[in-house]
């Protein structure tokens, strides 16, 4: 099969630019409405539950999900619908664990539900640290996607490729904030739910309209194996890790908890996470069709040649079913998935940076309206200019293992403490301190002399830390530190705040 | 009405917090039976997942799908019970506040 990909079409170009307009006249709507912190950070918390749905989901289906399950099930089969159904059951964990005290006790960011009764400037500087953290590593992931996808689907070159995501992906930031990017996000997820649909459909209408007919052409070209689980779960203790990462790394994803300042109450944000997890589930039931659809109709080896990790395979779909029209539509869709996720991060490093670092721990929650948001614009072209230059310094790492590790560190940094925090009156500054360092330092190191590093990376014969995942012992380390250290000592003042904090975790009173 | 001080030592609001923890950890349980016992299921027993269900069709592709829906059933489980009665509790003892 000739593709055009890689070669700059009139239609990519075209949607390309309809899609990258339409997202500024959205910025330039919303730069006027972006005046506070609170519509800065939160869109001024008027987002309704189904417009946070669509954003969380936007912010959720990045293109790993989009391409890279597509990609997986084409060259791996079944294997690929297991990280499918890895990536969804975080959204109910979430809703049941952290939704309302996450929505009633926080302003703009989790660390002020860890930090709300305890001694702030420890909590602060140490939830950044997990916080920014999680979301250099996922950006990274993100931008090194982008720049390789960029340079496939349109033949421009990795480094200009970073530039141009960095370059519009900050204008929405820095001149739209929380308003611009929740709108970025609900036209990218509409957009990557439609041509989702669209390549599933066709791929069905080719095969009379039954999926059984699509899963009897795969076990016939490719034999029954690609239908049944092959090696990616063996080690039942490395798969209930790498399980432990998925669900709760979500739980500890800065720029998705950040969403739930967006809306005006804990009811509107159940609502919104019922909306996401459907919008969800759906993207990952009919992705592994498009996959298999891919590996039939496009061919595993015209797919591996393009690509090698498979992560064309959508696209060329595309273009087999629907023409260059089409191809350039789904790259186009694929651009706008990747600029908005980035803007999503970007938004939460930023207001790591500006919220925890600048005003709560530098000026001891005493700056001014006018002060903050020009601090949070700052550290929005700080954290752009930052993600452009990881992206071109990480530039050919493997992409899969970067999201990994940023799960790994979001479920052991990030989510015991936030967790504590919430349910548990004894908790203290020095166990979330600690819980939270040992978790992110933990998973870090772990992560290095595990099988995928230590071997894979670094060339050397065997692994000192046996499990490709590190969750389930640096997760667990980081809750048995945050509860050792907090019994060793008590601090009452935060046991009291706990018990008076109640009437605003329980029932919003007094929540902003 | 109560203060605020009264609403925090009274019995309702206790048996609130303590009824929201138990809808929350047994929806947890059944998430963890759910997926952990699919993931499981695959480690230990391949042979069963790649049992045909059709011409080709094998049994894991409509249990990875069920995995799916089920996690979002269990989350509209919630939604439901939240929005509903729960919420109706949430706003009687809100309002009960001074």
């Amino acid at each position: 099969m000739r593709t055009s990909l890689g070669t700059p079409t009139a239609s990519a170009i075209l949607f390309f630019f309809l899609i990258v307009a339409l997202t500024l006249a959205i910025t330039y709507w919303a730069a006027k409405r972006t005046r506070s912190t609170r519509e800065f950070y939160a869109a001024g918390r008027s987002v309704s539950a189904l417009q946070n749905g669509l954003a969380l989901a936007g912010d959720y289906m990045s293109a790993a999900s989009f391409l890279g399950i597509a990609g997986l099930v084409a060259l791996k089969g079944y294997d690929g619908m297991i990280y499918a159904t890895g990536w969804l059951v975080g959204w109910p964990a979430l809703m049941f664990l952290i939704a309302e005290p996450l929505r009633n006790l926080g302003k703009y960011t989790f660390a002020d539900v860890v930090a709300f009764r305890l001694r702030q400037t420890p909590v602060r500087i140490a939830s950044a640290i997990g916080g920014i953290l999680t979301v250099l590593l996922y950006t990274i992931a993100q931008m090194v996607g982008a720049g390789n996808l960029i340079k496939l689907m349109f033949g421009i070159p990795y480094e200009a490729a970073e530039i141009i995501v960095g370059v519009v992906m900050l204008a929405y930031v820095l001149f739209g904030g929380m308003i611009a990017t929740t709108w970025v996000q609900i036209v990218k997820a509409i957009l990557l739910l439609c041509g989702a649909t669209l390549l599933t459909l066709l791929v069905l209408a080719r095969f009379g309209w039954s999926p059984g007919a699509l899963y009897s052409a795969v076990s016939g070209q490719f034999g029954q194996e690609a239908l049944e689980p092959g090696g990616l779960v063996d080690n039942p203790l490395d798969a209930v890790s790498l399980g432990l990462a998925l669900m709760f790394g979500l739980l500890g994803l800065p720029h998705i908890l950040m969403r739930f300042y967006t809306v005006p109450d804990a009811r509107a944000a159940r609502k919104s996470v019922l909306y996401a997890t459907g919008l969800i589930g759906y993207f990952y039931i009919i992705i592994p069709i498009v996959g298999f659809g891919a590996s039939v109709l496009v061919g595993r080896e015209v797919v591996t040649g393009i690509d090698k990790g498979g992560n064309m395979a959508a696209p060329l779909l595309a273009e087999a079913l629907g023409g260059t029209l089409f191809l350039g539509f789904i790259a186009a869709v694929a651009f706008a998935t990747i600029l908005a996720v980035v803007a999503g991060l970007t938004l939460a490093g930023a207001s790591a940076l500006s919220h925890d670092i600048f005003v709560s721990v530098v000026k001891h929650g005493q700056a001014t309206e006018h002060e903050q948001v020009r601090v949070a614009r700052l550290s929005t072209v700080v954290f752009g200019i930052l993600a452009v230059l990881l992206g071109v310094l990480f530039k050919g790492q493997n992409v899969a293992f970067m999201v990994g590790l940023a799960f790994a560190v979001a479920c052991s940094a990030n989510f015991p403490a936030l967790l504590m925090s919430i349910v548990w009156k004894r908790f203290t500054t020095a166990g979330a301190v600690g819980s939270i360092l040992t978790g992110a330092f933990l998973s870090v190191f772990l992560i290095v002399i595990s099988p995928t590093v230590w071997v894979e990376i670094l060339g050397r014969e065997t692994a000192l830390f046996p499990l490709k995942n590190p969750a389930i012992v640096s997760m667990t380390a980081a809750f048995l530190v945050g509860i050792l250290v907090s019994l060793f000592g008590r601090e009452t003042e935060a046991e009291t705040k706990f018990e008076d904090e109640k009437l605003r975790t329980y029932l919003g009173i007094g929540a902003e | 009405m109560k203060s605020a001080r009264d609403m925090l030592a009274s019995k309702e609001l206790k048996d609130l917090i303590r009824r929201k923890w138990m809808v929350s950890v047994i929806l947890t349980v059944c998430l963890f039976v759910v997926y952990y016992g699919y993931i499981l299921l695959i480690a230990v027993d391949k042979t069963f997942l790649a049992r045909k269900i059709g011409a080709h069709t094998t049994l894991g592709i409509p249990l990875g799908v069920a995995v799916i829906v089920l996690s979002w059933v269990l989350t509209a489980v919630y939604v439901l019970w939240a929005n509903g009665s729960h919420d109706e509790a949430v706003k009687s003892l809100k309002d009960q506040v001074r």
